[in-house]
C-alpha cells in the first residue's frame, strides 16, 4: 500500500486535510459588501452631520396679536402634535355629514371646526408650520387636494 | 408540560419579557439605554454576527457539485428545453443566477409545493390511496410575509434619511392605495401581521408541525408579531410624537445620537423588539436569508459532465487494481478465455494453444 | 421475508398521528421487518473498516467501541470542515415542513421522524448541543440534546429509512438536501462500526472482486455468454461480447443487476442486441464490471474507492470513451462525483463521438461517459435503427423516473423519446404529474437497503410509488413499469407484486431489443422474456421505421 493513501476513518493514515482558506470568498464577501452598501447608501449623505429637527413657526401676526392666555390651540400642544390629523378628520366628518359647526375644545372654548378658517387663521404660515414637519417625516396629507392654501391665495391676490 | 407547550411558552415568555423590560426601562428613564445603546449594540452584533457566520461557512469548501436537478438537463441539441427547464436545471452560471433569483425573489421551490393525503380508495373501501395536489398556501403565506416585511422596512427609511428618498412617496401611495382610515392604512403592515399569524397558526394547528416546532421557531414569529402589533398600535391608535421619533432615528443614523423628549413607552417597546430581532438574526434560523445564497444544491450549475469540478481535499484512496485481481484469478481467467496481462505458469510450461 | 402483513393490512395501519411524547423522548422500535441487519465483520475487514465485530441490531448492546462518542463528534467536526453543505443545512433549516409529506418513507410509515425535517433534526440536535453556543447553554429548549447510545441507534434506524432520493431537497425553499446529510450521517455511523450487511456485503464484494454480486472474472464471463446465447436462441442473432479487449473504441459499463437477475438480464440482452445491430466496437470489463456503486451509500470515500475502477480500466484498455448502462445511482455518482473523484479530466480518453451517427456528445466533454439513453435516442433520431413496434404491442407501459437520474442528473426526455419510438402509439401512459419527472417517487429500497429482512419498511417506503402505478393500472390497464435503473429492476418487481399484482418491470433497452429488426433474424414469436407476442405472424408486415 502506498504511503500517501489515506482513509476517512484514520485507519490507513491521517484524516483528509482541508486546505486552510476561505472558499468562494470573492462571491460571499462581494455579496456581503453589496448588502452593506445597500444598507449604508441611504444614510451616507447625512453621516456625521447633525440634521436639525424642524422648528414649526408659531409667530404669525395673528398669534402675536393674541393675549397670553389665548395663545393656546384648540387642544394642548403635545396632543395636537400627535393627533391633529384625527381632529381634522373628525371636523370634516361632522361638518360635511352632520352639519355640526361647533367644536368644544380644551377649557370649554368653542371653535368653528374649519381648517381654513380656524386653523389657518392663526397658522397662516403653511410652509413654516405645516410643511416643515410633514416634509421632515415624508408625509403628504391630502388636505390641500380640496382646501386652498391661504398663503398662495394671498400671494395670488397681491399679484393681481 | 409537553414538548410543544414548553417550547411555545418559552418563546412567548421571552417576547413578553422583552416588551416588559423595555416598558420598565422607559418608566425608569433609561431612554438612553433603549434609544441609543441598544440599537447601536444590536447593529454591531448583527453586522459582526453576519460576518462571523459567513466566514464560518466560507471556511468549509463545497467538495462536490451537487445541484438538485429539477428539470431536463443539457443533452443532445435536438432535445428541447423550455425556459423553465433551463432555470430549474441550469447549465451555466448565467442560468444559475436565474435559478437563484427565482428562488430568492419568487420562492420557486416552495411554489412547487404539493400536499399529499391518505384517502380511502373510492372503488375498494378496504384499500387506501395517496392523493397529491398542488398546494400553494404556504408559498403565499411565506411570500406575503417576506415582501410585506420588505415594504415595511423600506417605509421606515423615512425615519433614517433626510430628505426621505423620492421613491418613498410612490411606495406610500401604493401601500396606502385603499385610502382607508386616518392615517391611511398601509396594506403592508396588515399583510405582515396576517401572514405572520398564519405562519404561527399552522405551526400550532397542524399536528406534525407542532411536533417539529422548537422555541427557535416560535420566537422569531412572535417577535415579529410583537413588532407589527406595537407598530400598528402606534401608527393608528396610540400616537406618539413622530417628529421626535425621527429625531431619535436620524440621530442614530447620522451617528449624532439624541434622545428627544415626548416619545411614548410603546415606541420603545417596538424599537427594542426590533433591536432584539437584529441581534438575534445571525445566530438563529433567520440566517437562512444569507444561507440560501450558499446552498450547494441550488447555487451550482449542473455542468459536471463538461466542466471539471475540483475538490480541494480530494485524496488518493485505496482500491484494488486490475493487476491485483488478475493476480488472484489469473489461472481461471486464462482458462475461461479472458485476456490476461501476464500469462499464468501453466500456459508457459504447457505451451501456448 | 419475515412475516410480511397483507397489503391491505399494512396500508390500513398507516397513521399520521403524532406520538404524545416529544420526539426527543420517543425511542425507535426495532421491530423485525423495519431494519437492516448489522454488517458481518468479514465485510468490514475486507474493506478495512473500523471496529469489525459481530453484533445485532435487535440486541440492546451494540458493542460500540468505548470512545464511540468522541469518534462521532470528531467525525462530525471533521465533516463540518469538509462539507459546507452540512454546515449550511444544519444552520438554515426553518422547519417550515414543506418537505414533510414529500418523503415516501413518511407517507408510507406515518412516523414523524421520517419527515426529512425531523430526520435531519436527529443529527442537527447533536450538532446544536456540541457545536453551537445556544445549544451548549440552553440545551433542550434550543433543540439540542446529548449524544447518547439511544440517539445513535435512532440515527442508525432512520438514516437507513432514507433512500437518498432528494425529493425533499426539491421542495425545500433552501434546497436542504437530506440525502447529503444521510450520507454524512452514515459515514459517521461507519466510523464506529455501524454498517448494514446488505450494503457492506455488496461493497466488499465489489471492492474485492469487481461487482456487488461478487462474481469472479470468469463467472462474469459465464453470465454474459449465457445472455448472448439467450439472444441467439430467441432472435437467431449472435451477439458475442468481448471481454477486457484492449483498443476497443468503447468500454461499456453496466450495473451488475443487469446480468445477475431477471428482469435486469433482459435489459442486458437488449444492450447486446443493440450493439450488435449497429456494429459497435465495444468491450466489457471483468474489472470494471460494476457501474453501480453501493460504496457511495456508505461513504463518499467508499464511493470513490469503487468508482475509480472505471477510469482505471478505461485507461488500461485504451478505449476512447465509456458508455454507461441504465442505472440510477450509478449515474448520480458518475454525473456528480466521477470526474471530481478522479481529480482531473481523464486525458487518456477522447470526447465521446457516436461512431454510427457522428454525433459529438458535447455534454460529456470532460466526463467522457455517455448514458445509454442518450446514445440510443441519438441513433433513433438519425434513423439508424429499424423497429417493429408491434413486437411491443403486448406492453402497455408507464415510466418510472428513477430518483437518482431525475434529481441528481436531469435525464427525462431521452428515455421517453426511446419509449415512444419502440412502442406502438398509445401504449405509453404517464403516471400522475406530481409523481413523475423531478417529482418522482423513489422505489423505496434504494441506497443499499434492498435487503430481505426489512421488507415491511421497503414496502411502506415504496407505497407512494406503487400507489401511482396502481392508479394507471386501474385507469389505463398499464401492465409494465419501465425504468432506467437497475436497482429499480431489482426492487420494483417485489414492490409491485405486493401492491399492484399483475404489473411487470422492464428496462427501456429491453424494449429496444424486442423491437429491433435485424436482417436475417429468426421470425420472432416471443419477446426477450419468451412471452408470446401479440398478433404473432403479422409482425413482418407491419414493420415501421422507428423514426417518425
Amino acid at each position: 500500500m502506498k504511503k500517501d493513501v489515506k482513509n476517512e476513518f484514520g485507519v490507513f493514515g491521517e484524516r483528509p486535510q482541508v486546505p486552510k482558506k476561505l472558499y468562494n470568498a470573492k462571491y460571499i464577501f462581494g455579496g456581503l459588501l453589496i448588502f452593506l452598501a445597500l444598507v449604508i447608501l441611504p444614510i451616507l449623505p447625512n453621516l456625521g452631520k447633525a440634521v436639525p429637527p424642524p422648528k414649526p413657526q408659531v409667530d404669525t401676526p395673528a398669534i402675536q396679536k393674541l393675549a397670553g392666555q389665548d395663545k393656546q390651540c384648540v387642544e394642548d400642544t403635545a396632543w395636537m402634535r400627535a393627533n391633529h390629523m384625527l381632529l381634522l378628520n373628525d371636523w370634516r366628518e361632522e361638518v360635511v355629514r352632520t352639519g355640526k359647526r361647533e367644536y368644544t375644545g380644551k377649557g370649554g372654548k368653542k371653535y368653528n371646526p374649519s381648517l381654513s378658517n380656524t386653523c389657518m387663521e392663526c397658522h397662516s404660515n403653511k410652509s413654516q408650520f405645516c410643511d416643515q414637519c410633514h416634509n421632515y417625516v415624508a408625509v403628504v396629507p391630502n388636505c390641500w387636494g380640496c382646501h386652498l392654501e391661504k398663503e398662495k391665495k394671498v400671494a395670488k391676490a397681491e399679484a393681481k | 408540560m409537553d414538548f410543544c407547550k414548553r417550547h411555545f411558552s418559552v418563546a412567548l415568555g421571552a417576547v413578553l419579557g422583552l416588551m416588559l423590560i423595555a416598558f420598565i426601562g422607559v418608566k425608569a428613564n433609561l431612554q438612553l439605554l433603549f434609544g441609543v445603546v441598544a440599537p447601536y449594540l444590536a447593529v454591531l452584533i448583527f453586522v459582526e454576527g453576519m460576518i462571523y457566520r459567513l466566514i464560518k461557512w466560507a471556511r468549509s469548501p463545497v467538495p462536490f457539485r451537487i445541484p438538485t436537478t429539477a428539470a431536463q438537463g443539457r443533452s443532445l441539441p435536438w432535445i428541447e428545453r423550455s425556459l423553465g427547464d433551463k432555470l430549474d436545471n441550469p447549465e451555466n452560471t448565467k442560468w444559475t443566477i436565474g435559478r437563484m433569483a427565482l428562488e430568492i425573489l419568487a420562492f420557486r421551490s416552495l411554489f412547487r409545493n404539493t400536499r399529499t393525503e391518505l384517502r380511502k380508495d373510492p372503488v375498494d373501501g378496504k384499500k387506501v390511496q395517496l392523493v397529491h395536489w398542488s398546494y400553494k398556501w404556504l408559498w403565499l403565506g411565506a411570500i406575503a410575509f417576506h415582501y410585506a416585511f420588505l415594504v415595511v422596512i423600506l417605509r421606515h427609511l423615512r425615519f433614517f434619511t433626510e430628505p426621505a428618498p423620492g421613491f418613498l412617496h410612490l411606495l406610500d401611495s401604493l401601500d396606502g392605495f385603499l385610502q382607508f382610515y386616518i392615517p391611511v392604512v398601509f396594506v403592508s403592515g396588515v399583510v405582515l401581521l396576517a401572514a405572520a399569524l398564519f405562519l404561527l397558526a399552522r405551526r400550532l394547528v397542524k399536528a406534525e408541525l407542532r411536533y417539529i416546532s422548537l422555541a427557535a421557531d416560535y420566537f422569531p414569529l412572535l417577535l415579529i408579531i410583537g413588532i407589527a402589533v406595537t407598530g400598528i398600535l402606534m401608527r393608528y391608535f396610540f400616537k406618539t410624537d413622530i417628529v421626535a421619533v425621527k429625531q431619535l432615528a436620524l440621530g442614530l443614523a447620522t451617528l449624532k445620537p439624541v434622545v428627544p423628549e415626548g416619545i411614548s413607552a410603546l415606541f420603545y417597546m417596538h424599537f427594542f423588539l426590533v433591536c432584539v430581532l437584529f441581534a438575534y438574526f445571525p445566530f438563529s434560523k433567520l440566517a437562512h436569508a444569507p444561507g440560501v445564497f450558499l446552498s450547494p444544491s441550488r447555487n451550482q450549475p449542473g455542468d459536471n459532465r463538461w466542466k471539471l469540478y475540483v475538490n480541494p481535499w480530494n485524496y488518493p484512496v485505496k482500491f484494488h487494481t486490475y493487476m491485483e485481481i488478475e493476480d488472484q484469478y489469473r489461472e481461471a481467467m486464462y482458462e475461461a478465455g479472458l485476456p490476461v496481462e501476464i500469462l499464468p505458469e501453466s500456459a508457459k510450461t504447457g505451451g501456448e494453444g | 421475508m419475515s412475516k410480511l402483513p397483507k397489503p391491505e393490512e399494512l396500508a390500513r395501519n398507516i397513521s399520521f398521528q403524532t406520538p404524545a411524547k416529544g420526539w426527543m423522548d420517543v425511542k425507535p422500535d426495532f421491530r423485525p421487518g423495519t431494519y437492516c441487519n448489522a454488517a458481518a465483520p468479514k465485510w468490514m475487514e475486507w474493506v478495512g473498516y473500523p471496529f469489525p465485530r459481530a453484533w445485532s441490531v435487535a440486541e440492546a448492546d451494540w458493542k460500540l467501541p468505548p470512545d464511540w462518542k468522541e469518534i462521532i463528534l470528531a467525525g462530525m467536526e471533521d465533516r463540518l470542515k469538509r462539507f459546507r453543505s452540512l454546515k449550511i443545512f444544519f444552520d438554515i433549516c426553518v422547519r417550515c415542513g414543506a418537505c414533510a409529506d414529500k418523503c415516501h418513507f413518511y407517507l408510507g410509515t406515518g412516523d414523524p421522524k421520517n419527515m426529512p425535517v425531523l430526520r435531519a433534526e436527529l443529527m442537527r440536535s447533536v450538532y446544536k448541543r456540541y457545536f453551537t453556543t445556544a445549544g451548549k447553554l440552553l440545551g433542550e429548549i434550543a433543540g439540542a440534546r446529548d449524544l447518547t447510545e439511544d440517539v445513535l441507534k435512532e440515527w442508525f434506524f432512520y438514516l437507513h429509512q432514507c433512500t437518498i432520493c432528494r425529493r425533499c431537497s426539491l421542495f425545500c425553499p433552501y434546497g436542504i438536501d437530506m440525502a447529503e446529510m444521510t450520507l454524512l450521517g452514515r459515514e459517521m455511523l461507519a466510523s464506529v462500526g455501524l454498517n448494514i450487511d446488505w450494503a457492506l456485503a455488496s461493497v466488499a464484494q465489489c471492492y474485492d472482486k469487481g461487482s456487488h454480486i461478487g462474481a469472479t472474472p470468469q463467472a462474469f464471463k459465464d453470465m454474459m455468454d449465457f445472455l448472448a446465447e439467450e439472444n441467439e436462441r430467441i432472435t437467431g442473432i449472435t451477439t458475442p461480447p468481448s471481454y477486457n479487449r484492449k483498443g476497443a473504441e468503447v468500454l461499456f459499463v453496466m450495473p451488475s443487476g443487469d446480468y445477475f437477475a431477471d428482469p435486469g438480464t433482459f435489459t442486458m440482452m437488449g444492450y447486446m442486441l443493440l450493439f450488435e445491430y449497429i456494429g459497435l466496437d465495444y468491450t466489457l470489463s471483468t474489472y470494471a464490471a460494476e457501474g453501480g456503486n453501493f460504496g457511495w451509500f456508505v461513504s463518499h470515500e467508499m464511493g470513490k474507492r469503487l468508482n475509480v475502477k472505471i477510469y482505471e480500466e478505461a485507461k488500461r484498455l485504451k478505449v476512447k470513451w465509456i458508455l454507461g448502462g441504465e442505472c440510477g445511482h450509478m449515474w448520480r455518482v458518475c454525473n456528480q462525483y466521477m470526474p471530481t473523484y478522479w481529480g482531473e479530466s481523464p486525458g487518456f480518453l477522447e470526447e465521446p463521438v457516436s461512431p454510427i451517427t457522428g454525433t459529438r456528445f458535447e455534454n460529456a466533454k470532460v466526463h467522457k461517459m455517455v448514458h445509454i439513453s442518450e446514445f440510443t435516442a441519438d441513433l433513433i433520431k438519425h434513423g439508424k435503427l429499424k423497429f417493429d413496434t408491434q413486437r411491443n404491442a403486448h406492453i402497455k407501459l408507464t415510466f418510472h423516473d428513477s430518483c437518482n437520474t431525475s434529481r441528481g442528473m436531469g435525464i427525462f426526455e431521452e428515455p421517453r423519446y426511446i419509449i415512444n419510438s419502440v412502442l406502438p402509439e398509445g401504449n405509453f401512459v404517464e403516471m400522475p404529474p406530481n409523481t413523475i419527472r423531478e417529482k418522482t417517487f423513489c422505489c423505496g429500497s434504494s441506497s443499499g437497503i434492498n435487503a430481505n429482512e426489512n421488507m415491511e419498511i421497503r414496502m411502506l417506503g415504496g407505497f407512494p410509488r406503487a400507489n401511482a402505478v396502481r392508479y394507471v393500472q386501474e385507469k389505463y390497464g398499464v401492465n409494465h413499469l419501465g425504468c432506467i435503473c437497475a436497482l429499480d429492476r431489482a426492487t420494483l418487481p417485489t414492490l409491485v407484486q405486493y401492491w399492484v399484482p399483475g404489473m411487470e418491470c422492464t428496462g427501456i433497452t429491453e424494449l429496444v431489443g424486442n423491437a429491433l429488426v435485424f436482417p436475417g433474424e429468426l421470425e420472432r414469436t416471443t419477446d426477450l422474456r419468451d412471452r408470446d407476442l401479440e398478433g404473432f405472424g403479422e409482425a413482418e408486415e407491419t414493420e415501421e421505421e422507428g423514426d417518425e
